[in-house]
């Protein structure tokens, strides 16, 4: 009975057991409660947040976009998002980061490039942009290359672009980027943005395409 | 306001929540650990188990119910991913590869988390929910009972008993845990955190064809990553991901959570220890060290060195709007400094002194706070250590908590603090000597250094973070990353153990006028001293090769 090999096996068997029972509270019951709550109490929070547009759910508002055409804002660069490797009937977006250093060949030439095509679009006739004023997040990855958002610098700075392709006065693209602009949530906390994709859908409501 | 204000604001915001919050939720631990009754369901989950939890277990047996335990978890976990390809309710994902089922086997039941694949593309709902988020409540558990088993150690006298581990990890998942979890996870939903089982579906895009979305049980996941210092995400941008990481709100309140039970661990020591000052002592030794590293992060995050922020004109690389400079320098030093490993931005992409606050958060050793249970145990263990550095200083036989730090107590504390620097130096010079393994690096000279001196270091401290271009799904990684994880939890355990069976058969000495008194402000300082000297000196070349090159040239 005391042999060292059946007393670690009725440990292992133990250990086990418990490891059974224990999934069965932690990943069976509790997910499903919360699911259930979450489903109950904020159904379109747990399913994504979608956005619907003309009848179309044209994404969530928590997920960025790649792709806008010029006519509308442009979301931050997003050059650590990927493809799937594995699985691939499916066609998934990689969340990630480019996790390059801030010594990198790479990444220097990526915001090189990126300031100059942010200063050669946004310069219109009469208001050319400096590369000065061009803010960080609109020459870098964000950490998920998801980033749904841009700082309201950015959004101001595309105001001129905006206006003119769409043939709308500035005025009147400037006052959307103020209502689409997001203050520090009870005044401190995180930064203040823009959400790209319920702007552009507003401002695709405004045009009237 | 300004961002810097901002972050400052956010940073005492979330100290006053905590200073809230640990007097409450430490007493509550400290009475879930000392009572004798057990709640119905812990009733029918002993009679599951067979096992009876009121029986004594001396460390030996304590310390072998731990590995028994956390065997079977390996084991379970590893099989599960081995089969997931025929498992149903897994998005027809196919079967992890056997290097990489090991490593993540053994990454979520040492509560490191350390991810070789990508959750959105890999793992389908039943080996996230049932595999990989069960490990998080039981190894966060399992901690907390190691720690509370050298409490017991100091607080009782000429009884070799440490407790029953059934017990207390049982109660630690029934009773703490999976409470404040449900609450945590409801909160994230109400921010936007999805929590649904659609798996693989269409949603479409404001231009172009739809995008495919995975899915899952998120929020219920994400709650208990945070509050079991774990840090796996069921996406690969980790809390970066909007899905698990919405707002500024849920930014803070994840810090919040992923610092609370470690905190709050203090509190129960004070009152398992019978002198609630003590407790405060380790807190405001944690304390220091946390509010210190973070002023330094913000301070170099803001200030941006290196030729790409400088040009970007700020450190917003691998950062997310949302969160900002300031929440994602929080967000940095308290996953670093807790053994979590989750990340709301890039830490590769830090400045280089920033990398280098992450890198030596690590290397402290995980204690300020640290990581759930792990936190306590460890930072008990320096304490015993600057106990007897002060005994040396003053030529007397130290003593802690009443109880005599003889040869034995301080041979199990040295070898504590050996085996992790041993395993992360080793296997980095045993890495860059190899020629293959630096393949995997994404940047080049000091900062692909950095990005495998982080890998072991992350990995034998248990944390789970990376400098994440370093491509770990190769066999080398996979393997040695996987030992590191192993040898770097358990090892240790066994000391901790086997130091508080040698406390808890002493008799407790009287203080006297000589006796070191281990409540007042001069033995905190004493203990970040000795800390950071003692960490310091072990890692200090490596560091130097790595991200303090870096940072100085930039």
């Amino acid at each position: 009975m005391n042999n060292p090999v059946t007393n670690t096996a009725r440990l292992l068997g133990a250990g086990l057991r418990a490891l059974l029972v224990l999934t069965v509270v932690c990943g069976v019951l509790y997910p499903l409660a919360v699911t259930g709550v979450a489903q109950a109490l904020f159904p379109a929070k747990a399913d994504g947040s979608q956005i619907t547009s003309d009848g179309r759910v044209v994404g969530s508002s928590l997920i960025g976009q790649q792709g806008y055409g010029l006519d509308y804002f442009q979301p931050r660069p997003a050059n650590g998002l990927g493809e799937n490797s594995v699985n691939t009937r499916y066609q998934l977006i990689l969340s990630g980061a480019t996790n390059r250093s801030g010594d990198n060949a790479e990444l220097i030439e990526w915001v090189r490039e990126a300031k100059a095509k942010v200063v050669r679009d946004n310069s219109t006739p009469g208001h050319p942009v400096r590369p000065s004023q061009v803010p960080a997040d609109a020459v870098t990855s964000s950490g998920s290359g998801l980033d749904p958002d841009i700082s309201p610098a950015y959004a101001r700075l595309q105001v001129h672009r905006v206006a003119e392709r769409n043939d709308l006065p500035v005025a009147r693209v400037r006052a959307l980027v103020d209502a689409h602009t997001e203050g520090r949530t009870l005044g401190f906390m995180g930064e203040p943005r823009v959400n790209v994709l319920e702007l552009n859908t507003a401002l695709k409501e405004l045009t009237g395409r | 306001m300004s961002p810097v204000l901002a972050g400052v604001l956010q940073l005492l915001a979330l100290t006053a929540a905590l200073a809230l919050v640990h007097r409450p939720l430490g007493d509550h631990m400290a009475r879930v650990y000392s009572s004798d009754k057990h709640l119905r369901v812990e009733k029918w989950i002993y009679k599951g188990i067979g096992a009876d939890p009121d029986t004594g277990m001396r460390w030996p047996a304590y310390l072998r119910g731990v590995l028994a335990f956390s065997a079977a978890g390996v084991l379970f976990l590893y099989l599960l991913q081995r089969v997931q390809g025929v498992l149903p309710g897994s998005l027809g994902f196919s079967s992890i590869d056997p290097d990489q089922a090991f490593n993540t086997a053994v990454s979520f039941v040492t509560n490191t988390n350390w991810q070789s694949y990508y959750g959105e593309q890999a793992m389908g709902h039943v080996v996230q929910t049932a595999g990989l988020a069960v490990q998080n409540f039981v190894s966060a558990a399992v901690g907390m009972a190691v720690a509370v088993a050298l409490v017991r150690g100091f607080a009782r006298s000429r009884d070799g008993a440490l407790g029953n581990f059934w017990a207390d990890l049982v109660r630690g998942v029934v009773r703490i845990l999976v409470p404040l979890a449900v609450v945590a996870a409801i909160v994230l939903a109400a921010c936007g955190v999805i929590q649904n089982f659609s798996g693989i579906h269409e949603v479409g895009q404001f231009t172009g064809a739809p995008q495919q979305w995975n899915g899952g049980a998120v929020a219920s996941q994400e709650a208990i990553k945070e509050l079991g210092t774990n840090g796996g995400g069921y996406f690969n941008a980790n809390s970066a991901h909007p899905f698990e990481n919405p707002t500024p709100f849920s930014n803070l309140f994840e810090i919040f959570l992923l610092l609370v039970v470690p905190f709050s661990l203090t509190r129960t020591f004070g009152r398992m220890v019978g002198s609630l000052r003590q407790g405060y002592a380790i807190l405001a030794t944690m304390a220091t060290i946390w509010l210190g590293f973070t002023a330094l992060m913000m301070w170099t995050e803001f200030a941006h060195h290196g030729p790409a922020f400088e040009l970007a004109g700020g450190a917003m690389e691998g950062k997310e709007t949302r969160f900002g400079v300031g929440g994602s320098s929080i967000f940095a030093v308290a996953t670093t400094l807790t053994s979590t490993g989750a990340v709301n931005s890039f830490h590769s992409s830090f400045t280089g002194l920033g990398g280098g606050i992450t890198l030596l958060g690590m290397q402290l050793g995980e204690i300020a706070p640290g990581g759930t249970g792990s936190g306590l145990y460890g930072m008990l263990i320096m304490a015993v250590i600057a106990v007897f550095l002060a005994g040396l200083m003053v030529g007397r036989t130290p003593e802690y908590l009443g109880k005599k730090i003889g040869t034995r107590e301080i041979k199990f504390a040295a070898l504590y603090i050996l085996i992790t620097p041993a395993l992360v130096l080793v296997l980095t010079a045993a890495a860059m000597a190899l020629p293959t393994p630096g393949d995997s690096m994404t940047n080049s000279g000091a900062h692909g250094f950095s990005e495998i001196l982080y890998a072991y270091t992350s990995a034998a401290n248990n944390n789970g973070s990376a400098f994440a271009g370093l491509n770990a799904d190769t066999q080398w990684f996979n393997t040695t990353l996987g030992l590191a994880m192993l040898l770097g939890r358990f090892l240790p355990m066994v000391f901790v153990l086997a130091l508080a069976g040698s406390l808890a058969a002493q008799q407790p000495v009287p203080a006297t006028a000589g006796t070191l008194r281990t409540e007042k402000p001069l033995f905190s300082g004493l203990l970040v001293g000795a800390i950071l000297i003692i960490t310091g000196l072990t890692y200090f070349p490596a560091l130097a090769l790595g991200p303090l090159a870096e940072g100085l040239a930039s």
